[in-house]
């Protein structure tokens, strides 16, 4: 199972990226959307973990440039909560499911990855 | 200290004593005694004017009116007698001249006849006393009367009478005593016999009867009614004027044939109004002379009344407009105190929902770094738990995240309460380049995340001003806020602060956003106006910002194209109007 963490805070992706390879998850992280898009070119990830602030490109943005690349990788929306219509943007999106607010709790997060593979 | 009076203090409007001291130096509030003093005289003015020009007009026009009525009756009057006196004196004359063409000389030097005669013109025409028959010479003939015994052998040819009516046929003389000292009239008519030869017969005229001649008309009370002769001596009793063959004390009108009427304010006590008209054949003038004031009484006991409905009728327009404009400037006033609560409602209504919108922002920038922390604690719980040795500097690292991402959520609860806590009104010194950047401090992410940049550029020497803080930050999270929605990713936000004007600051907030249209731009700072009223807008922001701006004693303007940005200039003096002298010295 491959995880690709992309969030502006660097301090957080890298954290939550070594806490899931604790854990046995092969989880990459990158900090901007041009970092990701290589990174999913260069390998196939099951999920992807995205932040919906991002600077320059938002994670709904970057969900659309990356089902182009990897049309069958699956989403997993984090936010530090914006506004009400983020909420119901990212939602619609990923689905109320797999829309989940910072901070997070790690086995949450791992509930949902195998939630959303079918585990 | 004015003194209370109980009762004036609750006739006292609502409104009297107001001041809107609560409301900031600058609130430009109604002063509402002066509109209701404005509105009591405007009110007054318009209602009382009319009537007393009316008043007055009425008064000169009535009076004239009068004085014209009072001078035509007198002159009637006038006309009236001088008639009757006229014909008084035809009568008698006209009954001697049918007395002497129907009887001989002989028959009226008989005693018997002539007084058979006096009889007769007694019984017929009234008022006779005597009748005397002179000759030429002057001598009495005959005579028959009272007076018999005392007439006897008197000569009578050195009389005035004698050489008038001997002159001219016939004669009619003024009031005189004669030898008997008693005022009477005498009428006497020249008879011709043959050429060169005439007797005169005499009649003695009751004065009496005469002075009752002119008693109707002093009755009628248009005034003192008499006779005098052609040198000014009264002929007839007067009321006011003097006693009989007195002279009177004003100067003999001047020969008219017409009938006069005067006014006469040099020759009497008081004005008065006098009709006169010369008698034809006779020596006498009637005289009617009043006293203007008396004769023009009817006239003003009118206008006393008019005066009195005229006086109520002001006393109760004074009244009504009193009360109507007390009643509308207390509506007005209470009007406004409800507006006064509702904007200051509306103020912080507006300002709980910018506090609402920032929250979404800020609660996105305390969960980051919350989730930091989480993740950090949970790492280090990770490795005491997954791992048998513990990596020291890990441990530290981690732990030094949580502490700096402690340190980013206290800094953004700490901005969040500094906007918070000055809510309410309070004048202090102000620095406003913090307070533009505390305000942009809530926008640092989003403008992060949507590429905006944004530049603040301050003169060097913009002082620190006595302002109110959370009023300042409203304002500038009001235009900050309202360029953000303006502007599209990428956009462009400058905020210059400089000293144009002396006394001033003025700032300047500038995006490159939509812009307003042109049709819009007079209206936005109306109170409901919006654009965005589909996106939740209220039309209370730039109202509400125009508000606060002038209750800063600034004024706020605004340039804008559609398409081109907009950009609000808003200008604050750096000195209140209150404390002038605390902040006099300042640098701009």
């Amino acid at each position: 199972m491959r995880v690709l963490l992309v969030d502006d805070e660097l301090e957080l992706v890298s954290t939550v990226a070594e806490r899931l390879t604790i854990r046995g998850i092969d989880a990459d992280w990158s900090t901007s959307s041009e970092e990701a898009l290589k990174k999913i070119q260069g390998k196939a990830y099951d999920v992807a973990i995205l932040d919906v602030k991002m600077p320059k490109v938002s994670g709904l943005d970057l969900k659309k440039m990356m089902q182009k690349i990897r049309p069958e990788m699956k989403y997993i929306f984090i936010t530090g909560h914006g506004s009400e219509e983020d909420f119901k943007a990212g939602s619609a999106e990923a689905g109320a499911k797999y829309y989940l607010l910072k901070p997070v709790n790690i086995e949450d997060l791992i509930k949902k990855i195998h939630e959303i593979l079918g585990n | 200290m004015p003194i209370k009076i109980p009762f004036l203090e609750k006739l006292k409007p609502l409104f009297w004593d107001y001041e809107a001291a609560d409301a900031g130096p600058f609130k430009k509030l109604f002063d509402f005694r002066r509109i209701w003093e404005k509105a009591v005289l405007l009110m007054a003015c318009v209602a009382v004017l009319p009537l007393l020009s009316l008043a007055s007009f009425d008064f000169s026009v009535t009076r004239r009116d009068s004085e014209n009525e009072i001078k035509l009756r007198m002159a009637r009057v006038v006309s009236n007698t001088v008639h009757t006196v006229s014909f008084f004196l035809e009568e008698r004359k006209a009954a001697l001249q049918f007395v002497v063409y129907d009887t001989s000389f002989v028959d009226i030097t008989n005693e018997i006849r002539l007084a058979l005669i006096l009889e007769n013109l007694q019984k017929s025409i009234g008022g006779v006393i005597d009748l005397g028959v002179f000759t030429p010479d002057g001598r009495q003939v005959q005579y028959t009367g009272p007076y018999q015994h005392k007439l006897e052998d008197k000569l009578y040819n050195e009389e005035d009478w004698f050489r008038e009516v001997t002159a001219r046929g016939t004669y009619v003389s003024d009031v005189f005593l004669g030898f008997r000292q008693v005022p009477h009239i005498v009428i006497a008519v020249r008879h011709d016999l043959s050429p060169g030869s005439f007797y005169i017969l005499r009649v003695t005229l009751d004065t009496k009867w005469f002075n009752e001649l002119l008693t109707p008309v002093k009755e009628s009370g248009i005034g003192d009614t008499f006779l005098i002769n052609l040198d000014g001596v009264i002929q007839t009793p007067s009321l006011a004027h003097g006693e009989v063959l007195v002279n009177i004390s004003f100067p003999v009108p001047q020969y008219s044939s017409q009938i006069q009427v005067l006014d006469d304010e040099k020759n009497h006590d008081s004005p008065v109004i006098m009709g006169c008209s010369y008698i034809r054949n006779s020596p006498f003038i009637l005289v009617i002379v009043e006293e203007k004031d008396k004769l023009m009484r009817p006239w003003r006991t009118t206008r006393y009344v008019v005066f009195i409905y005229l006086a109520v009728s002001v006393a109760v327009i004074i009244l009504v407009v009193h009360g109507v404009a007390t009643r509308l400037v207390n509506g007005i006033f209470l009007a406004d105190q409800h507006r006064i609560l509702t904007l200051r409602e509306v103020e912080h209504t507006s300002r709980l929902a910018s506090i609402g919108r920032l929250a979404a922002g800020v609660a996105h920038e305390i969960n980051n770094p919350l989730a930091i922390i989480n993740e950090k604690a949970g790492l280090i719980k990770d490795i005491f738990s997954f791992r048998q040795e513990y990596p020291q500097e890990k441990l530290i690292g981690s732990v030094n995240s949580i502490l700096s991402s402690v340190q980013r959520c206290s800094a953004i609860t700490k901005r969040l309460l500094g906007f918070a806590r000055h809510l309410e009104m309070s004048f202090e010194p102000v620095e406003l380049k913090a307070v533009i950047e505390d305000v942009l401090g809530f926008f640092g992410k989003e403008a992060e995340y949507r590429s905006i940049s944004i530049t603040v550029d301050f003169e060097p020497n913009i002082p620190v001003f006595e302002s109110d803080r959370g009023k300042l930050q409203q304002i500038f999270l009001n235009l900050v806020n309202n360029a953000f929605a303006a502007m599209s990713d990428g956009g462009k936000l400058d905020i210059l602060v400089q000293c144009i004007e002396p006394g001033t600051v003025t700032i300047t907030v500038a995006d490159n956003g939509h812009g307003i249209p042109q049709t819009d731009i007079k209206r936005i700072f109306e109170p409901f106006f919006s654009t965005k009223k589909n996106q939740g807008g209220t039309g209370l922001g730039l109202s509400i910002t125009y508000g606060l701006v002038q209750e800063l004693g600034g004024k706020i303007s605004v340039e804008s194209a559609l398409g081109r940005g907009a950009k609000f200039t808003i200008t604050l003096p750096l000195t209140l109007e209150k404390k002038e002298k605390k902040n006099a010295s300042t640098p701009c």
